[in-house]
């Protein structure tokens, strides 16, 4: 290549590659703000700890969105009790807290520069004890909230009940989608007998029938056996098998050659053997394909769980981070928002760099050879 | 049938098995059950009643299924071809001979990794009209008044079309596979006999990969018209003038909160005469411009 086309490559992938990388960037920045940070204009990237002396002593001070001008700081404290947390009084013409608790405070606004202002007017908000600081005596530096994951957590109310279904359904859906698709693309691609094509024309079919079709009499069916608001209905299905991965795999197994089973069954290998010691761990990559989509699949998975799942007690990590936008009093607490999205974004992605090759090969052979 | 044959016959059916059981319970029963319902009226507690074709009658006169249709088809008439020349183009890029190309690739990937309902709260928030961070950004290049993007009907589809693309790296890393297909000897005979980048791209690039570009666009389709979850994450329904109601998100609304499961069973059955109408338009204009290698 010449030398501007390459130059020109390298600037479209390294500036597309910066647009693809944004949308994650801002949720770990908005996941590691305080809240009123995540409402600052124009946004920041880096959250910051704003620190006053209040009451001879530093404390963490909450400057609000609508601070702008650098002026006096009034600050109201965070507490709900009616403690006092610092008097304020005029000497030498300027606003000085004279006591203090630990508690953090909260910027309410700016007061306007002239001393004369009365500062009461800025308190007339409901409760409270507001400190009055000049704003060059506030610093501030970054300071990133990890927190906010604890946080978030606590916010998801039952998160370990969600990680622990959304695991439970992983490992269940990943054992039984291999196995039993592992076993039926043997039948359909390693043995010769009667009605084995048709059959196998019956499975390709059924991978075209789109979801809604089946979507409410698989309700009815659930909730005929009493599984309605358990994790039944997401799992028991994966045990038989499932159209696509059998097709994925019988294409694999058929890679292999017929000697092989042939040699084994003279030696008086049985089937079951064959299949257990010899095809399946030739099969290793294509069964380790089947596994990773199917893992993804069950933790990405909304609309089963959105069906099933009745109470919020028994949700997984997908259907809780949903219910976190109704839970907040108000607006969405977007920093815990993006904190529990980032747990939950986190396990896949590492699991991408780990299965790196296993992933491209898979998506490829289900592009190329379906 | 010989015993040879009868006991093959009973090895076969033994390993096919769990496959036969699932298959019986969990979709020729529904399939058949999904039919008879879209003929009754049903709500999941009591027993359906039959109505015969009223189901599809009233569809016929339901102004918000018609909407529901209508904003489907013209979503993925935005997003289908949008992202198929973008993912592409993204392919032709990553395929290049740089440096740090797996890094690359691997970085317009992960997106594509992330859950629906992560993505959706993302992209919630970025595109928040006052607080987000792409209408600050165009603050910044000057344009103060910047679309409202969850908010405006006109622009709530454009906008989960924009979120499509950044999920784009499934369809690029199956055109990825697709260009190591392409011969090497067309493409050196292109470039001796002159031909530029572009002619190459287009009469030898283009035809090649062309089989993997339709199996994209039926995908593309089939998933399109299924779409259901950003929506319903980032709108919680309909949203603005109920301008993201997609077919399968009325079709939900109707089995699950209204409880019409069989107007929802007669939907489900026209979304799948849908689906093969449209792969069948799209297998008769792939005939002329497809070409399979070898034929």
């Amino acid at each position: 290549m010449r030398v501007p086309a390459k130059l020109f490559t390298y600037a479209l992938l390294i500036a597309g590659a910066a647009i693809f990388i944004t949308p994650f960037a801002w949720m770990l920045s908005t996941a590691l703000k305080p809240l009123d940070q995540t409402l600052s204009q124009p946004p920041e990237w880096l959250a910051r700890r704003y620190e006053a002396p209040l009451g001879g002593r530093v404390q963490e001070v909450r400057p609000g969105a609508l601070v702008t001008e650098p002026s006096l700081w009034a600050i109201e404290r965070g507490a709900s009790e009616p403690v006092v947390l610092a008097e304020v009084s005029v000497r030498d013409g300027e606003w000085r807290p004279t006591t203090g608790t630990g508690v953090p405070v909260t910027v309410l606004r700016t007061l306007p520069a002239s001393p004369s202002a009365p500062w009461r007017e800025v308190i007339g908000l409901a409760g409270g004890t507001r400190d009055v600081v000049p704003a060059a005596s506030i610093s501030s530096h970054v300071a990133l909230r990890w927190g906010n994951f604890p946080g978030a957590i606590r916010a998801m109310r039952h998160f370990p009940r969600y990680l622990a279904n959304t695991l439970v359904l992983c490992v269940l859906n990943v054992v039984g989608t291999v196995l039993s698709s592992a076993l039926v693309a043997y039948g359909f691609s390693r043995l010769e007998w009667r009605m084995r094509d048709p059959l196998f024309g019956l499975l390709l079919a059924t991978m075209m029938i789109p979801f809604p079709v089946v979507m409410v009499p698989l309700f009815g069916l659930f909730r005929w056996l009493g599984w309605i608001g358990t994790l039944k209905p997401l799992w028991v299905g994966s045990f038989c098998a499932s159209a696509f991965n059998v097709f994925l795999l019988r294409q694999f197994f058929r890679t292999i050659p017929k000697d092989l089973s042939e040699a084994a069954r003279i030696d008086g290998c049985g089937e079951l053997r064959i299949f257990w010691q010899i095809i399946l761990p030739l099969c290793r990559p294509a069964l380790v394909v089947v596994a990773l989509f199917t893992f993804m699949g069950t933790w990405n998975d909304f609309l089963g769980p959105l069906i099933y799942l009745t109470d919020d007690r028994d949700y997984t990590l997908a259907l809780g981070l949903r219910a976190m936008q109704t839970t907040g009093s108000g607006g969405i607490e977007w920093n815990y928002m993006m904190a529990a999205s980032t747990l939950i974004i986190l396990p896949v992605i590492a699991l991408f760099f780990v299965a790196q090759r296993s992933f491209i090969e898979g998506i490829a052979l289900t592009g190329t050879k379906a | 049938m010989t015993t040879g044959e009868r006991q093959r016959t009973c090895f076969g059916l033994a390993f096919v098995s769990p496959w036969l059981l699932g298959v019986a319970v969990f979709t020729i029963y529904p399939v058949a059950a999904s039919l008879y319902y879209s003929f009754c009226d049903y709500d999941v507690l009591s027993r359906p009643v039959w109505i015969g074709l009223l189901n599809y009658s009233d569809m016929a006169s339901d102004r918000v299924f018609w909407q529901s249709v209508a904003n489907t088809l013209i979503f993925n008439l935005i997003a289908l071809p949008l992202g198929l020349v973008f993912a592409l183009a993204l392919a032709l890029l990553l395929n290049q001979p740089v440096r740090a190309r797996g890094g690359f690739r691997a970085i317009y990937y992960l997106p594509s990794l992330v859950p629906a309902v992560a993505g959706a709260m993302i992209w919630l928030w970025i595109l928040n009209g006052r607080l987000g961070l792409l209408n600050s950004a165009l603050g910044l290049v000057g344009i103060h008044h910047p679309p409202q993007w969850l908010a405006d009907p006109a622009w709530t589809k454009p906008s989960l079309a924009l979120m499509s693309l950044w999920g784009c790296g499934n369809t690029v890393v199956i055109y990825l596979a697709a260009l190591q297909g392409v011969p090497r000897s067309l493409l050196e005979a292109a470039m001796i006999d002159g031909a530029s980048a572009w002619d190459r791209l287009l009469n030898v690039t283009l035809p090649a990969i062309s089989p993997v570009i339709y199996f994209n666009l039926i995908i593309g389709i089939v998933g399109g018209l299924q779409v259901f979850v950003p929506a319903f994450v980032m709108w919680g329904g309909g949203g603005p003038n109920r301008s993201v109601l997609f077919y399968a998100l009325y079709l939900y609304q109707n089995a699950f909160e209204y409880r019409q499961m069989g107007y929802a069973c007669a939907m489900a059955w026209m979304l799948c005469l849908l689906i093969l109408a449209l792969t069948w338009a799209a297998s008769l204009s792939s005939r002329r411009l497809v070409h399979y290698q070898g034929d």
